[in-house]
């Protein structure tokens, strides 16, 4: 039996397309709102500020240890909102189809997003498929798009950082760059690694305890922890400075860069969070992270400083301080 | 034991700090430029004592015509270009390797040079050329992959070889007077496949201890404490600091497998000009192997950058502080010169980790 | 100029290639240039190749100079 494959057909807007949404999305994303199949969404929300975000989803291997490119574009986007200070509420999805690409791995994408959905408690509630032809685009690209309500009291605006806050990382860093890496063609190495992709909805519990102690969020995804701090650093105007000891990175990811001549700091995290905190309250907010199996390698790794605004330091292990820099370019292996 | 070798790195550290002469101790090697640079030991040197950068990373050698050499190639011939990531940002004198990849050239990034075989194999109707590039460390790995293609038959595989050999630039800054130069950290993995010899002739031949260094911080430390131990007693030979890697005769199966694919010829390195029997061709039996004969690719006129300093930066005679450029029109994300844009550069190094001075 | 990594020997999978671990990363690399490695030594491996075996009577942290360290501290 040949394998079925998504045709231009499929992207037609007739008949073939009604059955793709029915069969492949509806099913797999059943709820009230979807059904209703309006041009748009209609929502119910609840008073207060809304959070919306949208990222769009590019992945080679679309499947790869710790998850697939349909987990991953649920987690993304709820985590931004998180990282806004909102409870995600709805998502909105699209699809931009190759061309040949198998339909059972839609199905497989399709279910691993209502999954991650169901889990998180959100709700796909509208979305939209076109295909184009082969070799315009690698499988698929998916965007999501969540909206969110950010409770009265909540404001994580950078601007609200002061000198002398913590600064946590949720965990060990560089597993999801790692483990995408690993998996490219012509990089022929095999890594214990996989992908850190998840949603950080239980941190959210742990965070609406601390209400404005928390001073701001970030999840450190593209370009890795050391440009998320540096973002943070110019959006504040204040000085970030970090310890290297302090900062958690998995043996095998440090093992892996090395032999690769990258860096576990510039490499992206689907999974962790960069916690801005007033420092009375850093070390209990640590033990509480270390107490979810999902952050339980939380560490403070640094401080807020009135001085060098808009820098990131880092301190050696010989406690010299040296610049951590935004990364420049694309982050690709290398022999010097 | 953690502990206690974090101890003895602070003793070596202070020791170095209690040195009193003033001594400028040159790291040939840019993955000692990066080394030293990622654990602050230049910050925490007394200012009697001064690390300078050499010409030890070869992307930044490699002279403008070179580079150019290749994006003419890449613009001109219908083929796969493999090269190490190291390449891509490189500035020519109008593109760099990157742009011509957006430009629709297939350029791909390799982590071996076994990898460019592969290509070749699968692509048997494409001509793929590997950019070889590298000092005797990388040499001899381009040298087994160009005869593995010979005994393959693989006749769609060449090799554009800028390849260079460290002794000759050394002997060229040791013997010129405007570089203050009293003693070499040896870059210990050229010195794993050539040995020690040579860096002890040269320590006898122009009175300059030499240390091969491994690339740990506590190697680095090892290695300027060695260093200013013998400057102290006025000694002048080579010594071994990272003896777990190199062997005092290096590796002779790589120096075999490098002499049997390569000849010395004369070559330019950036900001030192022509050196005589600095570079590596392919010899006469592999020539159909070489890449510029293969497609007749003519050599290239330097245009010397406007206001870059790489050139006095390579050759030890300023710092990349001292350079106009620097940290203002020269920086990481906008690189005038190859020292800003190699990852291990000593102006990517410096801008990248020594604090506030210099940047704009 | 090189960056050369430490990596141990797990097999020799071919007379000319063998299987390393760095940190529990697998990855096939060239032996050509260390033809007498044997499996459980540790090779530095650079762009792909066992560029030497290393030699594991030196440890990575031999503090060479710590007699004449303590000299100092006195």
């Amino acid at each position: 039996m040949t394998q079925e494959r998504i045709l231009l057909a499929h992207g037609s807007g007739g008949l073939m397309s009604q059955r793709l949404i029915d069969e492949v999305f509806k099913q797999a994303w059943r709820n009230e709102i979807m059904e209703a199949m309006l041009d748009g969404a209609i929502l119910q929300v609840p008073a207060g500020r809304l959070a919306m975000s949208t990222d769009s989803f590019v992945i080679t291997p679309l499947f790869f240890p710790g998850g697939d490119i349909g987990k991953l574009s649920i987690c993304g986007t709820v985590n931004d909102l998180l990282a806004c200070g909102a409870t995600p509420l709805y998502l909105s999805t699209a699809f931009i189809i190759e061309e040949g690409l198998p339909l059972a791995d839609l199905r497989v994408i399709a279910a691993s997003m209502a999954q991650t959905a169901r889990e998180v408690g959100v709700k796909l509630v509208t979305g939209d498929t076109k295909v184009v032809e082969k070799g315009s685009a690698d499988g698929v690209f998916i965007n999501t798009t969540g909206i969110g309500i950010i409770p009265a009291d909540i404001d994580y605006r950078p601007q609200r950082i002061q000198p002398q806050d913590q600064v946590i990382v949720t965990g060990c860093v560089g597993d999801h760059g790692l483990a995408i890496l690993a998996r490219r063609e012509g990089l022929a190495f095999s890594t214990p690694v996989v992908s850190d992709c998840a949603a950080l909805i239980q941190l959210r519990e742990i965070i609406s305890q601390y209400g404005n102690a928390i001073r701001c969020m970030r999840d450190p995804t593209r370009g890795g922890l050391a440009t998320v701090l540096n973002e943070i650093a110019v959006q504040a105007g204040v000085g970030i400075h970090v310890k290297e000891a302090d900062i958690p990175v998995a043996p095998a990811v440090q093992g892996a860069c090395d032999l690769l001549g990258m860096e576990p700091l510039y490499m992206a995290n689907e999974g962790k969070m960069v916690i801005f905190v007033a420092a009375a309250l850093a070390q209990s907010l640590l033990n509480d992270l270390r107490r979810l199996p999902q952050t339980q390698a939380a560490s403070i790794i640094g401080q807020i400083s009135a001085e060098t605004p808009g820098m990131v330091l880092i301190e050696t292990e010989l406690g010299a301080q040296r610049i951590l820099g935004i990364l420049e370019g694309e982050h690709v292996p290398r022999i010097c | 034991m953690d502990n206690d070798v974090k101890e003895y790195k602070q003793h070596l550290l202070r020791a170095i700090q209690l040195f009193s002469g003033s001594v400028s101790i040159m790291e040939v090697c840019g993955t000692h430029t990066m080394a030293i640079a990622k654990s602050g030991i230049r910050g925490l040197l007394p200012p009697n004592i001064k690390l300078l950068s050499g010409p030890g990373c070869p992307v930044c050698v490699t002279s403008q015509g070179d580079i150019d050499a290749v994006i003419v190639m890449v613009q001109h011939k219908d083929i796969i270009l493999i090269t190490f990531g190291d390449m891509m940002r490189v500035p020519g004198t109008h593109s760099s390797l990157q742009e011509e990849r957006s430009r629709g050239a297939d350029i791909r990034i390799a982590y071996s040079p076994l990898d460019a075989l592969r290509v070749a194999r699968d692509n048997p109707d494409k001509e793929v050329v590997f950019l070889g590039i590298g000092f005797e460390t990388t040499t001899p790995t381009i040298a087994i992959t160009i005869e593995q293609a010979r005994r393959e038959g693989l006749n769609n595989f060449s090799v554009f070889s800028l390849h260079k050999v460290v002794p000759p630039a050394l002997e060229l800054i040791f013997s010129d007077s405007e570089i203050k130069v009293d003693g070499l950290l040896c870059p210990g993995h050229v010195s794993a496949v050539i040995g020690v010899k040579t860096f002890g002739s040269l320590a006898r031949k122009y009175h300059k201890p030499c240390v091969v260094t491994g690339f740990e911080t506590l190697d680095i430390l090892e290695g300027i404490y060695m260093l200013l131990q013998q400057l102290k007693k006025e000694e002048a030979r080579v010594e071994n600091q990272y003896s777990r890697v190199v062997k005092p005769e290096g590796n002779p199966i790589a120096c075999q497998s490098m002499e049997r694919v390569f000849q010395p010829v004369p070559a330019r390195w950036r900001g030192l000009g022509m050196i005589p029997a600095s570079g590596l061709q392919l010899r006469e039996e592999f020539s159909d192997m070489d890449a510029r004969k293969r497609f007749d690719i003519p050599e290239i006129e330097e245009i010397p950058i406007k206001g870059c300093a790489c050139g006095e930066v390579l050759a030890g005679k300023i710092t990349p502080l001292e350079c106009v450029l620097f940290g203002q029109a020269c920086t990481p994300l906008n690189p005038v010169g190859p020292c800003m844009v190699s990852h291990e550069g000593s102006c990517a190094a410096y801008y990248r980790y020594i604090p506030t001075k210099g940047r704009s | 100029m090189c960056l050369g990594v430490p990596a141990r020997v797990v097999e020799k999978t071919t007379n000319y290639s063998a299987r390393v671990d760095v940190n529990g990363n697998h990855t096939e690399i060239n032996i050509q240039l260390t033809p007498d490695v044997e499996p459980g030594q540790f090779v530095l491996v650079h762009a792909g190749f066992a560029m030497e075996i290393i030699d594991e009577s030196i440890a990575l942290e031999t503090m060479h100079y710590l007699e004449e360290m303590l000299q100092y501290g006195q």
